[in-house]
């Protein structure tokens, strides 16, 4: 489009005029992206978490600065998607980073405080001579709560997360309350008629005061509730806990727990920075320095098998149906990366039933060996046979796409001239076509060699990295890859969680992926300007 | 070639063009039609499987089973079946996460991109750089941290934290930018920078350029990065399965491996049903959409 063009034919931005329906869509967009913010914001100060109120503020406060301004034209257009990426991608990195560096874990999830809280909270029994009071349950908005009438004949209401307090407007008949401003009150066959409110209201704890030092009410039967008291006698000059009945003396220690003279400690401990500790513990840890050997061979193994394989067949196939003299070319490519575009989790699970190790179900072993019985996916070296196998059939596909897409980008002069020459085909292909072939797939090969590296669904949805490993007992097997091992050692899946050793495995696994992916870099940036 | 005909003159006309006939179809064969049957072979092997699927979700039994006749019996019991369990609901899900991360990727990621490819400003290569560095690292590694996070988020304003789908689309849209910018930026650099300043002479604002005429112009590449997102979001599992806790909020990948993972309640026949059901849009996307993934795979990214 010239400019002489423009003027004869009338552009439509002309019609344009200053701030028009564009402006307001973007100031009903704002106010909804301040409403967002400015909630979250309000929502995090209700629960103290400042780290949150200060990232939404900040946020709300750049995307303001951002799209008022009559300049920051680039800014406009990055934000948003830098919003996401900054939060979710570079800060959990970061986070990863931090996480690496402390004992975060079962056990060890919060801060010195809240442990010492929880574990006069576990050790809590009834107090010796301690009087009881008739307790009526009430229901709130918190969830079940207890109402009882104190000495005085005042009513008393307190929850889970509130401590009893005077109740106004409450109305009593001899001993029982009959009725909570605010509250539903609960009656005895209510409450036995319900068995998830009975569970409820039988852990249900109502703290005398905010210091979990002072105990709390709690009931065994629902109409009567004592005090109880911990056991366990917090000492905040001293750093330690004593425990009443046995007078043993747990210290902190620098491990963030509490352990006594004899070693033993108690169960819940709080979260320390312990530096290194988690990388070597990688290597040196009996349970976990033989396996992760092996699963760091594996990996790589896997990872450069994966590729190799698939790059020759489908290397292979796109040399030999490359040819213009065969027929029906467009419905065998499409034929042939049928693998590719099947979801890669569904094709896993798929193989996985199809490998089935009993004929009888297992189509593999019925149709192609006989009938026998070949444990293909409970055999160690079988299993990464099958795990090899499956990834070539998924991945054989896109190698065929890119060398077809290569090979038939490739000048044909030189092939020409090579054939006038007398060069052979064998030469032709070997001194022309691949040397040409290789330099546009390598970053391709290197790429793909990055992406197996982490290759989840697949070990995962065939194996779960078994057969398990006997010389341990950390939940792994002879397939794992790194990124499994991972996840199975986090613990985000229940089971004991070790979030600070997964996360120094994650950052080993990120510098190995970062050195492939420069080295790929390195390769494209010879071949096109990228910045 | 006419010498033979000409030599051959009245002799027998019939025997040379014959034995011509045979040694052209020797060499056809030779070259060429070899090739047939191995492309059989080939099919056969890419497509067996998926051959095998089909006929396991029309068989009335729940298991697969090791028979070799396919298609021996033909029942729509599986699909029916799909009916009782959550399904449909896990299929919603993906469908609902899929479609809203394609929408935010394509436009968070092209506006990104235009404004690389169209604006010189401050900190332009630096974030260029950054960005390259940060795409190296794949965000699934982070999955702990993520976990993390969401606890603290989700503890402030629930339904950014874990069990929630907006979480998860949140999270998924954290690696829009750094996987998607780079090729949509080398696409936007291809268009003539003339367009623009001809609209810009015309009077037309940044975001009148943005919207009706770039946005147009690389339609492809959108097409390319809304169909690989998709299917990276269709199949991811790692974060699927760490953010979303309770059964009703799964995606497919969670739910579905759910029903095949323990080898003896695998429940086969409606895993195949599902299966076929699951892979049939991404499928038609994949062979609709060929020619452009050719050209955006070797762009430099990859599915696995």
């Amino acid at each position: 489009m010239s400019i002489d063009n423009a003027v004869v034919r009338e552009s439509h931005a002309r019609a344009w005029e200053g701030t028009g329906w564009g402006f307001a869509v973007k100031l009903v967009l704002m106010a909804a992206v301040n409403a967002v913010g400015l909630y979250i914001a309000w929502s995090a100060w209700d629960v103290e978490q400042w780290g949150v109120l200060i990232g939404s503020l900040a946020l709300v406060a750049v995307a303001d600065v951002v799209y008022f301004s009559r300049r920051r034209l680039a800014g406009k257009y990055i934000l948003p998607g830098l919003v996401f990426l900054l939060v979710f991608q570079v800060f959990t990195m970061a986070y990863t980073v931090y996480v690496a560096t402390t004992n975060y874990g079962t056990g060890h999830n919060s801060t010195q405080e809240q442990a010492v809280d929880a574990l006069l909270i576990q050790n809590e029994r009834p107090v010796e001579g301690a009087p009881t009071y008739p307790l009526t349950i009430v229901e709130g908005e918190e969830g079940p709560g207890f109402a009882v009438v104190s000495e005085t004949g005042q009513v008393l209401v307190g929850t889970a997360e509130d401590p009893l307090t005077p109740a106004d407007g409450a109305t009593v008949e001899g001993d029982r309350v009959t009725s909570v401003p605010g509250h539903d009150v609960v009656g005895l066959p209510a409450l036995l008629a319900d068995p998830a409110l009975q569970e409820d209201v039988l852990e249900l704890r109502v703290p005398v005061s905010e210091d979990a030092d002072d105990g709390s009410y709690r009931t065994r039967e629902g109409t009567r509730a004592t005090v109880y008291a911990s056991s366990l006698d917090w000492d905040p000059e001293a750093q330690t806990m004593t425990d009443a009945v046995t007078g043993t003396v747990y210290a902190a220690s620098d491990d963030g727990e509490f352990v006594a003279e004899d070693g033993s400690s108690l169960p819940v401990g709080w979260r320390v920075g312990v530096g290194f500790e988690n990388f070597t513990k990688a290597f040196t840890d009996t349970n976990y320095s033989g396996p992760f050997w092996k699963i760091t061979a594996w990996t790589f193994a896997f990872a450069f098998l994966t590729v190799a394989t698939s790059f020759l067949l489908g290397l292979a196939i796109a040399l030999l149906f490359n040819d213009r003299r065969i027929r029906g070319r467009t419905v065998m490519r499409t034929l042939f990366i049928l693998p590719y575009a099947f979801p890669a989790f569904l094709s896993a699970l798929l193989w996985r039933g199809m490998l089935n190790s009993n004929p009888d179900y297992g189509i593999v072993n019925s149709l192609f060996f006989f009938g026998q019985r070949i444990e293909w996916l409970t055999d160690p070296t079988l299993a990464k046979l099958a795990i090899l196998g499956v990834n070539l059939w998924l991945t054989f596909p896109y190698f065929f796409l890119v060398c077809t897409g290569a090979l038939q980008s490739l000048p044909t002069d030189i092939e020409e001239a090579a054939r006038i020459d007398g060069a052979s085909r064998w030469r032709q292909f070997r001194a022309i076509q691949l040397p040409l072939l290789l330099i546009s797939t390598t970053p391709l090969l290197i790429a793909s060699f990055a992406f197996n590296f982490n290759n989840f669904v697949i070990i995962y949805m065939l194996t779960g990295g078994g057969p398990r490993f006997t010389d341990t007992s950390a939940p792994l097997g002879h397939t794992d890859i790194l990124i499994t091992m991972i996840y199975q050692i986090s613990g985000v899946q229940g089971g004991s969680a070790d979030y600070g050793l997964a996360s120094a495995l994650s950052i080993i696994v990120f510098v190995v992926v970062g050195l492939v992916s420069a080295l790929a870099f390195r390769r494209t940036r010879k071949h096109e300007e990228v910045l | 070639m006419t010498r033979t005909e000409g030599a051959a003159g009245t002799v027998s006309p019939h025997r040379p063009d014959a034995s011509r006939m045979t040694a052209r179809r020797r060499r056809w064969w030779l070259e060429v039609g070899w090739k047939y049957p191995l492309a059989a072979l080939v099919v056969f092997y890419a497509a067996f499987p998926l051959a095998y699927v089909l006929s396991a979700s029309l068989a009335p039994s729940g298991t697969l089973t090791g028979s070799t006749q396919l298609f021996r019996e033909i029942s729509g019991q599986n699909f029916a079946a799909l009916g009782d369990t959550r399904f449909w609901q896990w299929a919603a899900n993906s469908l609902v996460i899929g479609v809203s991360v394609v929408v935010g990727a394509v436009l968070m990621g092209a506006a990104a991109a235009y404004a690389f490819s169209r604006f010189r400003f401050t900190g332009r290569r630096l974030s260029l750089t950054s960005l390259l560095i940060v795409q190296m690292f794949p965000q699934m590694l982070a999955f702990i941290a993520i976990f993390l996070l969401l606890v603290t988020l989700g503890d402030a304003v629930p339904i950014l934290g874990l069990n929630s789908k907006i979480a998860l689309i949140c999270v998924y849209l954290g690696g829009a930018l750094g996987s998607n910018t780079f090729l949509m930026y080398g696409f936007f650099n291809t268009i003539p920078r003339e367009l623009d300043e001809a609209a810009k002479i015309d009077g037309a604002t940044h975001a009148q350029t943005y919207w009706t005429i770039i946005l147009r112009l690389v339609t492809p590449i959108l097409a390319v990065v809304a169909l690989l997102t998709f299917v990276a979001t269709f199949g991811d599992f790692i974060l699927a399965r760490v953010v979303l806790t309770s059964e009703q909020n799964w995606t497919l990948a969670v739910g579905m491996y759910g029903w095949v993972s323990d080898q003896l309640n695998a429940n086969w026949g409606l895993f195949a049903a599902g299966a076929v059901l699951a892979s049939l849009p991404i499928l038609a996307l994949f062979l609709f959409l060929q020619k452009y993934i050719v050209g955006g795979l070797t762009a430099g990214s990859v599915k696995g």
